[in-house]
């Protein structure tokens, strides 16, 4: 939050002219025929996305000529919004002149970018971004019809965030590379989330099939998974950096140094130590013990036997470890 | 032609309330909590501001009203307090409360379900109200609250408030209604009907913005939400908004001296342009007249997305809402109109007409013309009237509504 957060900006207001000029006035708004189609001796394709009940619904008609599988012609019919109507004359604008095979690499970053006034200022405020997906959506599936094959064999990979075309492997990757801890971070890194905030999770405008919630809690446990296994192996083959393992892992590094240099000496004088706790605190690993028998009360616990027993752990384990007497 | 017809979400600060406030921007500005006659000055002027509220809502000297920032705050007190009241210590646990609720209200619920309350949402019947029997029987002995509004802000729809207020009575449940949407625009008579609390705001009712009140029946005990000084009888800490609690004041009295007449001149207004509307084919309103504020119609027209035609009246210079202004951003299909059972296609075409006492007969016919070219515009655009068939295959599939719009 902010000052420029404080009074929300009015809808319409973050329509580009581009968008307000077609929203009025469309330009390739309406239908074609099959009687006109077939007096140009060209194939007609209808292709309906979206629907009325779900608040958004657009339909497509391709003129193709069929020896060239060029789109001769395009119009369109919308229920929707502004967005809505000026994405889906756009889309038709782009579709003219293309072949089948061409139209079907137009995106809804195509159409956004076409609805611009300038190239770095976006032409619908964030939660309008998804009335341009429906624009892509008709595309291929007005492609698959006319190609005769299926619409996803359009699609290489999983697409979690349609507004911004990212992937679930795209996600899962910087995930990892950054070691991102928070769906914000996801969204700074890769846009994903930033527009109508549908794929963020369960209960936005559309039900998507992969939550960045969901994403990230997954991948976070993959993460996990992998540290662990890493630290485990290392640990096995006689070694293993310290402060990279997990708790239990820690505990018994300790316990084994103090097993081997330690004990032994504090048992002959009748005492003994214990592990309680042991925490990251900033650059440092804290451990924390307790003395026992004769130790507890002694005046060298805190001064002699406490240095012996921190150096022997800095020696063996890591250069970060403290070690506190409760 | 400017034609403002979103007057539930906020009205004109009638120029007569304007006038009355400015004395208190320069004159007479003096804190009310002063002993010096700086301060006591503005006395007799809120005398005379709290005696036009209790005389309006025909309140006893028993009650306390106690003047707001707004409906909001009064709605989060109620709900707040009952909580800190009655449901922390274990004395109860359950809240009973609608689905149309105004945002204040349901997001307010929302965060005392996750503080452990047990919450009820009512739904609300095919003409867009929830029945008193239904409210009756959820009540148990654990219900600490009651929370209808008066009337909806989305629909006009006017709710049983008398029965539900008798039912609570006999149960021994607090009630609280917010009536933002009924004072000022139909008779509300606090000795004719049972409530406890009721919330109001004075920019529904030609009022200034930034002032509500709460009323809270024979002084009932309620935690306050602001604790400070000892101004409203130490229920609400805060230097005291003269200038505004004057305008809530006259503007509280203009709203209901022969509100009679007045409801009767915009029913008038409303019928006229209701029935104008009505001619386009594959159009309907929401509820019957009769039940209904007299200045509001929810209607919906078939093939017409509700943001498209708000976009072409506002072309037209016509202040409309799809909705409630508070959701206005949102991209939800009208909640009241799901919950009514319209369908999903419908829910999405809603648009919202209300009217105040300063709407003219010329804007309404202003209005009834633009209306119907911009639907005729919007229709041949529109998918739903296509003429030519998809490609067979080429059909839309089904559309997943999200959760949240499942009834």
């Amino acid at each position: 939050m902010a000052k420029a957060d404080m009074l929300g900006e009015s809808l319409w207001d973050a329509y580009s002219n581009k968008v307000t000029t077609l929203m009025n006035n469309p330009q390739h708004q309406g239908e074609i025929t099959p009687e006109e189609a077939e007096a140009h001796g060209n194939k007609l394709i209808v292709a309906d996305f979206g629907a009325e009940s779900c608040g958004d619904a657009v339909r497509l008609y391709w003129e193709i000529d069929p020896k060239t599988d060029k789109i001769v012609n395009s119009k369109f019919k919308s229920f929707g919004c502004g967005t809505a109507i000026a994405s889906s004359d756009v889309m038709t604008e782009l579709c003219i002149g293309k072949t089948v095979q061409e139209a079907v690499k137009i995106t809804n970053i195509d159409v956004e970018k076409a609805l611009r006034d300038d190239p770095d200022t976006p032409a619908v405020p964030p939660q309008k971004m998804h009335c341009s997906v429906m624009a892509y959506d008709v595309i291929k599936k007005a492609a698959s019809l006319y190609l005769g094959v299926d619409e996803e064999s359009f699609e290489d990979e999983i697409i979690v965030c349609e507004c911004a075309r990212v992937s679930l492997g795209t996600i899962q990757e910087v995930i990892k590379l950054n070691d991102l801890k928070t769906v914000e971070e996801i969204t700074d890194y890769t846009k994903a989330g930033g527009f109508c905030k549908s794929c963020i999770k369960p209960g936005g405008h559309e039900d998507r099939e992969w939550y960045l919630v969901d994403i990230l809690e997954q991948t976070r446990k993959e993460m996990e998974a992998e540290k662990m296994k890493a630290a485990a192996d290392a640990m096995s083959a006689g070694g293993g950096n310290f402060e990279e393992m997990t708790l239990v892992q820690q505990i018994k590094a300790v316990d084994a140094v103090i097993d081997e240099s330690v004990r032994q000496f504090l048992i002959m004088d009748g005492g003994n130590v214990e592990i309680i706790d042991i925490k990251k605190n900033d650059d440092n690993i804290d451990i924390y013990i307790r003395y026992l028998g004769a130790c507890d009360g002694c005046a060298s616990s805190a001064t002699g036997t406490l240095y012996a027993i921190e150096s022997t752990l800095k020696e063996k384990l890591s250069n970060k470890i403290r070690v506190l007497p409760i | 032609m400017q034609v403002y017809l979103d007057n539930n979400a906020t009205t004109m600060t009638d120029p007569q309330v304007v006038e009355v406030m400015q004395p208190f921007f320069s004159e007479i500005y003096g804190n009310p909590n002063s002993l010096h006659k700086f301060g006591t000055a503005s006395h007799p002027y809120l005398r005379k501001a709290i005696d036009q509220v209790y005389t309006a809502l025909n309140a006893s000297d028993n009650d306390d009203i106690v003047f707001t920032s707004c409906a909001t705050e009064s709605n989060n007190w109620v709900l707040k307090s009952i909580y800190f009241d009655k449901i922390v210590n274990g004395e109860k646990d359950h809240i009973i409360t609608t689905e149309v609720e105004h945002p204040s209200v349901l997001a307010t619920c929302r965060w005392l379900e996750e503080q452990g309350v047990k919450v009820t949402y009512l739904p609300v019947n095919e003409e867009g109200i929830v029945e008193s029997h239904t409210v009756k029987s959820f009540i148990t002995d654990k219900t600490a609250l009651v929370s209808v509004m008066w009337a909806s802000n989305e629909t006009g729809m006017i709710f049983p408030i008398k029965e539900i207020g008798e039912i609570c009575k006999e149960k021994g449940v607090l009630f609280h209604s917010d009536a933002v949407q009924a004072v000022g625009k139909i008779p509300v008579d606090l000795q004719d009907v049972h409530v406890d609390f009721l919330s109001m705001s004075a920019h529904k009712f030609h009022g200034p913005k930034g002032i509500g009140a709460l009323y809270i029946k024979d002084s009932q005990p309620l935690t306050p939400l602001f604790h400070g000084g000892e101004q409203m009888g130490h229920r609400r800490s805060g230097t005291l908004n003269v200038p505004y609690i004057v305008g809530m004041g006259k503007a509280i009295e203009l709203a209901t001296t022969n509100i009679e007449k007045t409801m009767a001149s915009i029913r008038a207004k409303r019928d006229r342009l209701e029935d104008a509307l009505l001619e386009l084919s594959d159009t309907f309103v929401v509820g019957s007249r009769e039940n209904r504020t007299p200045n509001t119609i929810l209607i919906s027209i078939r093939g017409v997305e509700g943001e498209g035609m708000l976009w072409d009246l506002n072309n037209g210079q016509i202040g409309a809402s799809t909705g409630s202004a508070c959701a206005s951003e949102d991209l939800e299909a009208n909640s009241v109109m799901l919950a009514i059972g319209a369908d999903n296609e419908l829910a999405h075409t809603g648009i919202r007409l209300s009217l105040s006492r300063f709407t003219t007969d010329e804007e309404i016919d202003y209005t009834i013309e633009h209306f119907k070219s911009a639907v005729a515009r919007l229709r041949a655009i529109s998918s739903s009237f296509a003429k030519v068939a998809p490609t067979p295959g080429g059909e839309a599939g089904e559309c997943h509504i999200p959760h949240h719009m499942a009834h």
